[in-house]
């Protein structure tokens, strides 16, 4: 299982890459590709649009279902990934390279887990 | 708790993520990927563990006539070595299952059923039976595994010259490698491909041989998700989607195989009804996103239908769905639109199958 150290995590597998103290790219991890299995099509949210921190941000189809992607973060959608449009298949591939949002003038959070602590998470998970 | 199938450590050893299905654990899918595992039936071969689906044998004089009182389709007439595919309806016309019969003997009749329906199945069965028959359910006997795609052929034939030659034909006490097996030239993958039955303390033996075979042509084995775009992709009905107990073969489409003018249960309802009011039609996916089962369909703003399968299809590269609507609400090449999750998806009315290669 791929954890990289430098990023967060939460709970419900995204990840989050500040780029800035109040601006945030957020992906999905390893474990949550694996689980979703081949990944055909990404429902990309408007730049523009809020995120709210527990709330779903997008829905992500793979070949067997559709799951929500769950923003960390409230704040405003300021950037989307254009090319997992027409390449979904990036976030099975490299889902830590692969972003899908970036949020600026981020408020709240959800819980904030450091890579050890999501490791453990993860595992529990089983 | 769910059963393992005989190929239950095969599966783990490969990496499969197994799930529960019908009562069992089996792999959704291996480290290859659904998508993956796809492409290699279409391409090269795929090798499925099926021993899930349940097996019933019908033996005796009176065979023949329960089966046909049972089924839609007219089992007479049959040659030994055939296989010839059915339905069996309630009363009032919608299906209890979908199957296939296999003549073995004179008197001897071989039923694969699928594995979701065995035990009501079995009961229906029994509740019918008359005359000199004697049933018996061997699934738990019985495993089953699936060689489908365009090297089937070859890598069968490093194993046995026991091979079925023509479509829905098959052998008995064919001998794989010396293993004793019943090999059908049948498949639901729309590929050419085999069905093998054995034993289950054969069925390791059989799995290691047929992918040791299979090394040299890219086989692989694949798991459930890959069973499903396949057979969704070469348009072949599901029981418990494209019909149940509140559709009809007629209405699915299937009418091909529904004799009316032989007497079978539920055939006087389905004569009655007259032509059929619903349809099953081919949806290919034009909008971003997935129409998926039971999802509302729409023409002009008006509800004709519903779907009733429908997935991301990896060798056409495209979402296709199949629906039951209205008879006359539409036409080939019409758009329609789906309800998916509060969002609309537009579809094209195309032909089935969507893709066929048998």
């Amino acid at each position: 299982m791929n954890i990289p150290s430098e990023l967060k995590y939460v709970k419900s597998h995204e990840w989050l890459n500040y780029l800035e103290p109040d601006r945030v790219r957020i992906g999905i991890s390893d474990f949550a590709q694996k689980a979703m299995g081949d990944i055909v099509f990404i429902n990309l949210p408007q730049v523009g649009d809020p995120a709210t921190a527990g709330e779903p941000l997008c829905d992500v189809e793979s070949v067997k279902s559709v799951e929500d992607i769950f923003s960390p973060v409230s704040g405003e959608i300021t950037a989307i990934n254009e090319k997992l449009l027409d390449h979904p298949e990036l976030i099975n591939a490299d889902p830590y390279d692969a972003w899908i949002v970036e949020v600026s003038e981020v408020t709240a959070t959800e819980e904030i887990l450091s890579a050890k602590e999501y490791e453990a998470f993860c595992e529990q998970e089983g | 708790m769910e059963k393992q199938t005989a190929l239950y450590q095969r599966h783990v050893a490969a990496g499969g993520k197994m799930v529960p299905f019908a009562g069992y654990l089996l792999p959704v899918q291996y480290q290859t990927g659904i998508i993956a595992e796809h492409m290699a039936v279409r391409k090269t071969c795929g090798l499925f563990d099926v021993s899930h689906m349940g097996e019933l044998i019908f033996e005796g004089p009176d065979s023949l006539a329960n089966l046909n009182q049972l089924l839609t389709n007219d089992y007479t007439n049959m040659d030994i070595g055939r296989v010839r595919y059915g339905l069996m309806c309630y009363e009032n016309g919608g299906v209890v299952d979908d199957l296939l019969v296999y003549k073995m003997l004179a008197d001897k009749y071989f039923v694969v059923v699928n594995a979701a329906n065995r035990a009501k199945d079995v009961a229906w069965i029994k509740e019918h039976l008359f005359g000199e028959v004697d049933f018996a359910d061997i699934s738990d006997d019985i495993s089953q595994i699936a060689l489908q795609g365009p090297f089937c052929e070859e890598i069968i034939a490093k194993l046995t010259s026991d091979i079925p030659q023509k479509y829905y034909r098959f052998i008995d006490n064919a001998k794989i490698d010396g293993i004793e097996a019943i090999v059908s030239k049948t498949g639901y993958t729309g590929e050419k491909g085999y069905e093998i039955y054995i034993g289950n303390a054969d069925a390791q033996a059989v799995w290691d041989k047929l992918m040791a075979a299979g090394g040299e042509y890219g086989l692989i084995p694949c798991g459930l998700g890959a069973r499903d775009t396949l057979r969704l992709e070469a348009g072949m009905p599901l029981y418990g989607h494209e019909m149940d107990e509140t559709v009809t073969p007629l209405e699915t489409g299937l009418d091909f195989v529904v004799k009316l003018e032989k007497d079978f249960i539920g055939r006087d309802v389905l004569l009655a009804a007259g032509p059929p009011k619903r349809k099953r039609v081919g949806l290919k996916v034009l909008g971003r996103g997935i129409i998926r089962e039971d999802q509302d369909i729409y023409f002009n703003d008006a509800l004709i239908g519903k779907s009733t399968s429908g997935t991301y299809c990896p060798y056409l590269d495209g979402a296709y769905a199949m629906a039951l609507i209205n008879v006359g609400s539409v036409d080939l090449g019409d758009t329609v639109a789906a309800d998916v999750r509060g969002r609309k998806v537009e579809a094209q009315v195309v032909k089935l199958p969507f893709y066929h290669n048998v």
